[in-house]
């Protein structure tokens, strides 16, 4: 059975791209993604983690102040 | 050849640059206009650019920093996007038409314009006092130059800045000539928005720019359409910096004028600062000695641009500009170099002047030959 996952969208493109640097140079989990069909969101960038992943990335990324809009299960 | 017009353009450009071009046509595809590799190489290129030069300028974060082809853009952007008619905006006689003519443009849609008047040697009146008789119940922003592309002269951004913030007015910059010359700290600097152009101390290619945008400011896009962001909305996004960046970006313009400014810190921005103005002071005490030549600009205060323009005799300034080039390889600018309010002020209106401008890469064997040129066309007039 695969493992559920879940997306971080944001609000621009430049969000997303400073979601990414700084995750890189933290070692946190997860990669961009083209925005999936089935989610709306207003950047076409998502970051894609699994779902057990999702508490100590987000917990980080408020320490970090990483601007980000919304965290979606996929389903 | 020896190229003393790096105020028009700096010259040559460094390897890293071309390199940095050449790599982001092969390396990189649009950005933010998709998911995979090549789209994520340019989202990432133009994201680190907007970071370095955050950092560069010492803005609050990337996402102050907009992509513009060049200063005239951003300019453009800042006044029709900042101001309404029956709004009063004050300026300076230093501006270049970047700023002059949209500001007689928005004139005629009834924006009310004041115009600092310059004396002979270039220098406006920025004290307390005169800047509190031009205010009006109306006036909405100051711009002005940070420093003239003409005489090199410095405007004090900093008391400038001190003097909108208490009068609750919105303070553009027009850093054409000093963004990689001199050491910004916008985020303690009382500047709402600075405009650049990449290609002249910045050490990218022509048709890059920016505008930087202090947070809270709202400025209202020049153009809409394509973001990568928001795509079935029917109005461009609000958010900052896609709000002013409708369009596909310069992307190699980008990756150049990134290489640019990493080439700038590489060298140390003070040690060029101040190499640039030792070659301008030397430059400058040379021709004070010649007779026949009177050169323009306030050579007293402790910082100015590395700008040194003069007229021999009276000779047109395009002659003695072309006799530099034809006879001595010594390429300079002559003319009224798009600040036409400035060449009234000193004088100058008639037979323009002719600038030389310099860059470290330039040397002072160099600057002995020029010296040597005019001395000769000065002597041939005597």
């Amino acid at each position: 059975m695969s493992e559920n996952k879940v997306v971080v969208t944001f609000r621009t493109t430049t969000e997303a791209m400073a979601w990414e640097r700084v995750c890189k140079n933290e070692g946190l989990p997860g990669r961009l993604i083209p925005m999936p069909v089935q989610i709306s969101a207003e950047c076409g960038l998502v970051w894609l983690i699994h779902a057990r992943e999702q508490e100590r990335l987000m917990e980080r990324a408020t320490e970090l102040g990483l601007k980000c809009d919304k965290v979606i299960q996929l389903v | 050849m020896i190229y003393l017009d790096q105020a028009a353009t700096s010259y040559p450009k460094p390897t890293e640059v071309s390199e940095a071009i050449c790599a982001s046509l092969l390396q990189a595809g649009n950005s933010g206009r998709g998911g995979h590799h090549l789209s994520l190489e340019a989202s990432r290129l133009v994201f680190d650019a907007r970071w370095e030069i955050a950092e560069f300028l010492g803005a609050e974060d990337a996402s102050c920093i907009v992509f513009t082809a060049n200063a005239t853009e951003s300019l453009n952007l800042a006044l029709f996007g900042l101001l309404n008619p029956g709004d009063h905006v004050i300026t300076t006689e230093l501006e270049h038409n970047s700023v002059l003519r949209p500001l007689y443009n928005l004139e005629d849609r009834g924006v009310e314009v004041t115009i600092l008047p310059a004396d002979r040697q270039g220098c406006i009146d920025v004290s307390r006092e005169s800047l509190t008789n031009h205010l009006r119940a109306n006036t909405r922003a100051l711009v002005c130059t940070h420093a003239s592309n003409v005489t090199g002269n410095m405007v004090d951004i900093a008391s400038v800045g001190e003097f909108c913030k208490e009068h609750n007015l919105i303070f553009i910059v027009d850093a054409a000539q000093t963004a990689g010359y001199y050491s910004y700290d916008l985020k303690n600097t009382p500047v709402d928005i600075l405009c650049f152009t990449g290609h002249k101390s910045l050490w990218g290619p022509q048709g890059i720019g920016g505008i930087y945008v202090k947070p809270g400011v709202v400025v209202r896009p020049l153009k809409v359409g394509g973001s990568g962001i928001q795509t079935f909305s029917r109005t461009h996004p609000g958010q900052m910096p896609e709000a002013l960046e409708a369009g596909t970006l310069n992307i190699p313009g980008i990756a150049g004028l990134l290489a640019g400014i990493r080439y700038l810190r590489s060298l140390g921005l003070d040690k060029v600062r101040h190499v640039e103005g030792e070659l301008c002071r030397y430059f400058y005490r040379g021709v004070s000695k010649l007779v026949g030549v009177e050169v323009y600009g306030d050579f007293r205060a402790p910082l100015r641009c590395p700008i040194v323009s003069l007229n021999v005799l009276a000779l047109p300034s395009n002659l003695v500009s072309q006799r530099l080039a034809d006879d001595y390889s010594i390429y300079t600018r002559s003319g009224g170099h798009c600040a036409p309010l400035m060449h009234r002020a000193l004088g100058t209106d008639a037979m323009g002047a002719v600038r030389f401008s310099f860059s470290h890469k330039n040397s002072r064997e160099e600057l002995d030959t020029a010296l040597r040129a005019l001395a000769e066309i000065s002597g041939d007039l005597l």
